[in-house]
């Protein structure tokens, strides 16, 4: 088994607890801006909880049919803690044990995470967009509006735009360090 | 004669003609040179540099405007209703327009202080005065709105007002007009010299919260207080009225005030006061007089009934008021940034005198009066002069002042500034005003660090600046740029009542501070309604409460029944929005006020007295959303007696019982 040098150990250690800190910052954000709203709105999601002015979001969504949003709409805010938790706990492991294999399985799982993170994002998007209050006032034919995944998108008079916050940019680039470091390890013994 | 003799005659008759018709004055000159738009064009998004909080004269309220653009942002509602609004309509507002005379809806409003610490503007709050029905008001500038009204006793008129100290410790109400005071008020007009007195309340103002209570009066000879200043640096400490008619005219006074060669400026030493004050030396005179206030949490106005204030007597206590002689009624009395100077203008002068500080604290000191006028010294006019102006123009009124140690006086009847070194005393530029300006506006300019850049003058003749509109027009107002030598005319902007003293600031003082919305979490009014669920109406003896929710773009409830004629109905409307600029309005048929505008988190009610039978449409007023035409509802009103049950709902159809808007 190869081991791992000093110095991606310690890379390892620091990506890990830089993941502590998404415990306190925003993770997500969507931003919407109109012709009403040239300050924007913003709605930031938290690993436990909805900020910004997502009362007024849900009073501007009522007029197309849309769900208010409520923290209670989304289980996941329980969970994200413990996710955060594992993950952590399991980058110090990977640098204790010092071995290559570790740090591959450390990378997928972040990976993994990320990618499930949009998925369950992009799920929720769909049905919260869809389904929608046959009766709202403002009804057309064939319109839907799951907010972007990630990037700008026309709604309406709305431009929405989702995009990592902090906390999603800490990820990233723990992703990414640790991947950079993998190559250099893997480039190193080869 | 030849043919060509002729022709040269009647060459000659025409030339003449031409040139009698030449010898005729000019019209008034378009002075607007160069780069004038340049400097007052702020572009689509773009911000204007100060606030410009101008009195509405007999309007009663404040306009704010923006400089250099002239362009007017509101119009804050002060001793006047305001339909527009529902100022003085509303139940949460009437009582601030409560006076020991009543209800008083109008008022004459003059003169505006702004607050400041250390001599310079702090952005906290605007004050103005009452001319008519004696009161002083407190706007905030966060909110922009009227929080405070004091009404003041014993006073015939409130001018000389609300004129304020240094650090913002007192703001004072000079009388105008001298009245009979006391128990002894029924008396011969006649008897003037005898029975007519003066007072100058110096009104103290909570450092912290603004709010404003009578310190103490100052009882005064019966002439009449027109402009003040307080002193500043060297001279804090001490006050400085104009006054006329030392006559004590009581008829004609356009004749009859005018017989002196020279009237008095009053300088008040009230730190001195308000020793005697704290020695138990004022004497409690009763009295009736109203104070109200607006509270932000409840945004429901208290008015109270309070019954006496503290006197002190300058006959008695004798150093505490000294008169100093200045020409022929005077009316401004303005000192310069230094505190040193101050700067008297006699209405019907021909010179401004400006006087030291220093040197009347000699003559003060000397003893150098010249005796006494009433029981109060008067300082020889020579030993208190700094020197005067001569030839300045014609009716000096007011002045204000820049931050190189120039002063710039209007003049009413001349028609035109005039700038001059305050320390010079040279007369160094002049430009007209279109026409008869009154007050004028220096940003700052009544402060120790004026900004300077602009002076704007208020005029109180329209004539033919703008498009005419029957009888009745627009006031007009001048912008000039006073950073060079010269003072250029940039711009000619109307404005709203009848201007008397404006003052700016600049927009980085008070913009960042703007309130957006109120918090509907801290809403405490007694009716408020915190959710569509909570909405409901109720009755109480022949009163019916309706607790209303108004969201885009539906109000809860909006089918009511089991009103009956005879009743009273309250409409309580809680704006449940959190979002900037989304007010509701709220007005029902036949409402005998106004509507009421109801901004962001907050509650405010409206009065309705139902005089038929039938079913009245009430409807949200201000244009909130897309589907603002739909937010609308009915009142059903029966017949006294009638059995209809009290009801209400929202969103209910009939046998379908569905509830559809969240």
């Amino acid at each position: 088994m190869k081991k791992l040098s000093h110095i991606t150990r310690i890379i390892i250690v620091v990506s890990s607890l830089s993941l502590v800190i998404t415990y306190f910052v925003p993770l997500w954000q969507i931003l919407m801006w109109a012709p009403q709203y040239p300050e924007g709105l913003e709605m930031k999601i938290w690993h436990n909880t909805l900020t910004g002015e997502v009362r007024t979001i849900s009073a501007l969504n009522h007029y197309i049919g849309m769900r208010p949003i409520e923290v209670s709409m989304f289980p996941e805010l329980g969970y994200i803690k413990y996710i955060i938790g594992f993950l952590v706990t399991f980058g110090l492991a990977t640098a204790l044990i010092g071995k290559r294999f570790m740090l591959f399985s450390f990378l997928g799982l972040l990976c993994a995470t990320g990618v499930s993170a949009l998925v369950d994002f992009y799920l929720w998007g769909y049905d919260y967009g869809h389904t929608l209050n046959p009766e709202a006032p403002i009804r057309i034919e064939g319109m839907s509006y799951q907010p972007p995944l990630i990037g700008t998108k026309q709604l309406l008079n709305f431009t929405a735009f989702s995009g990592p916050d902090i906390g999603g940019w800490i990820f990233i680039i723990s992703a990414s360090v640790l991947f950079a470091s993998l190559f250099y390890e893997w480039k190193k013994n080869k | 004669m030849k043919t060509h003799n002729k022709l040269f005659l009647l060459f000659a008759y025409a030339l003449a003609l031409a040139m009698l018709n030449g010898c005729k004055p000019k019209g008034p000159q378009e002075a607007i040179t160069g780069n004038a738009a340049e400097k007052v064009y702020v572009a689509p998004g773009k911000y204007d540099e100060f606030y410009n909080i101008v009195s509405g004269g007999f309007n009663g309220q404040m306009s704010v405007y923006g400089i250099p653009s002239g362009r007017l942002f509101r119009i804050i509602p002060v001793f006047s209703q305001f339909p527009e609004n529902g100022y003085g309509y509303s139940e949460e507002t009437k009582p601030m327009l409560n006076t020991s005379h009543g209800y008083v809806p109008w008022d004459d409003l003059h003169h505006i202080s702004l607050s400041v610490t250390n001599g310079e503007h702090d952005g906290r709050w605007a004050f103005g005065n009452a001319n008519n029905t004696p009161r002083v008001a407190r706007v905030n500038l966060k909110t922009f709105r009227t929080e405070e009204i004091l009404e003041l006793p014993n006073s015939g008129g409130n001018h000389s007002s609300p004129f304020i100290t240094e650090n913002s410790e007192y703001i004072v109400a000079g009388t105008r007009f001298s009245v009979p005071v006391g128990d002894k008020r029924d008396v011969p007009i006649t008897s003037y010299k005898e029975n007519f007195k003066g007072t100058i309340s110096f009104i103290k103002i909570d450092p912290q919260s603004g709010k404003m209570n009578i310190g103490f009066q100052l009882k005064t000879p019966g002439v009449d207080f027109d402009l003040s200043r307080a002193g500043k640096g060297p001279s804090h400490g001490w006050f400085f009225f104009s006054c006329y008619n030392t006559e004590r005219a009581y008829t004609l006074l356009e004749v009859n005030a005018s017989q002196k060669d020279k009237d008095f400026i009053l300088a008040v030493n009230w730190k001195k006061a308000e020793e005697y004050v704290a020695q138990g030396k004022a004497t409690k005179s009763k009295v009736k007089y109203a104070h109200n206030v607006l509270d932000d949490k409840t945004h429901t106005a208290t008015s109270e009934m309070l019954t006496e204030v503290l006197q002190l007597d300058p006959t008695i206590l004798k150093d505490i008021a000294y008169f100093i002689p200045c020409p022929k009624s005077p009316h401004g009395c303005d000192t310069d940034p230094s505190g040193e100077y101050i700067v008297a203008s006699g209405k019907l002068a021909a010179l401004i005198p400006v006087f030291s500080f220093t040197k009347m604290q000699k003559a003060i000191a000397d003893k150098d009066f010249e005796g006494e006028y009433e029981g109060i010294p008067v300082i020889k006019y020579e030993s208190a002069l700094y020197g005067e102006v001569k030839k300045p123009g014609l009716g000096p009124l007011h002045t204000e002042f820049d931050n190189n140690g120039n002063a710039y006086t209007s003049f009413f009847v001349s028609s035109e500034i005039v700038k001059w070194n305050v320390k010079s005393l040279q007369v160094l530029d002049r430009v007209p005003t279109y026409y008869s300006i009154g007050h004028l506006s220096v940003p700052g300019g009544p402060t120790r660090k004026p900004h300077g850049k602009y002076v704007i003058a208020y005029n109180k003749i329209t004539k033919d600046r703008y498009l005419p509109t029957g009888p009745e027009m627009t006031q007009s107002a001048q912008l000039y740029d006073i950073s060079g030598d010269k003072m250029q005319l940039l711009l000619d902007f109307p404005t709203t009542g009848e201007p008397h003293y404006a003052e700016a600031i600049p927009a980085s003082l008070v913009m960042p501070n703007s309130t957006k919305i109120f918090k509907i979490e801290e809403n405490n009014h007694p009716y408020v309604t915190k959710g569509e669920k909570m909405a409901k109406v109720e009755r109480k003896g022949n009163e019916v409460h309706v607790y209303m929710t108004a969201i885009r773009s539906h109000l809860v409830p909006d089918n009511i029944e089991g009103i009956k004629l005879g009743d009273v109905v309250y409409f309580h409307v809680t704006n449940l929005e959190q979002d900037w600029d989304v007010p509701h309005g709220f007005a029902v048929k036949g409402a005998s006020n106004a509507e009421i505008l109801i901004m962001p988190g907050e509650t405010q009610t409206l009065k309705w007295v139902p005089d038929e039978v039938g079913v009245s449409p009430f409807y949200c007023t201000d244009f909130c959303s897309a589907l603002h035409q739909e937010m609308q509802g009915y009142a059903r009103v029966s017949a006294p007696g009638s059995n209809v049950p009290l009801k209400f709902s929202t969103g209910v159809i009939a046998d379908e019982s569905k509830s559809s808007p969240k």
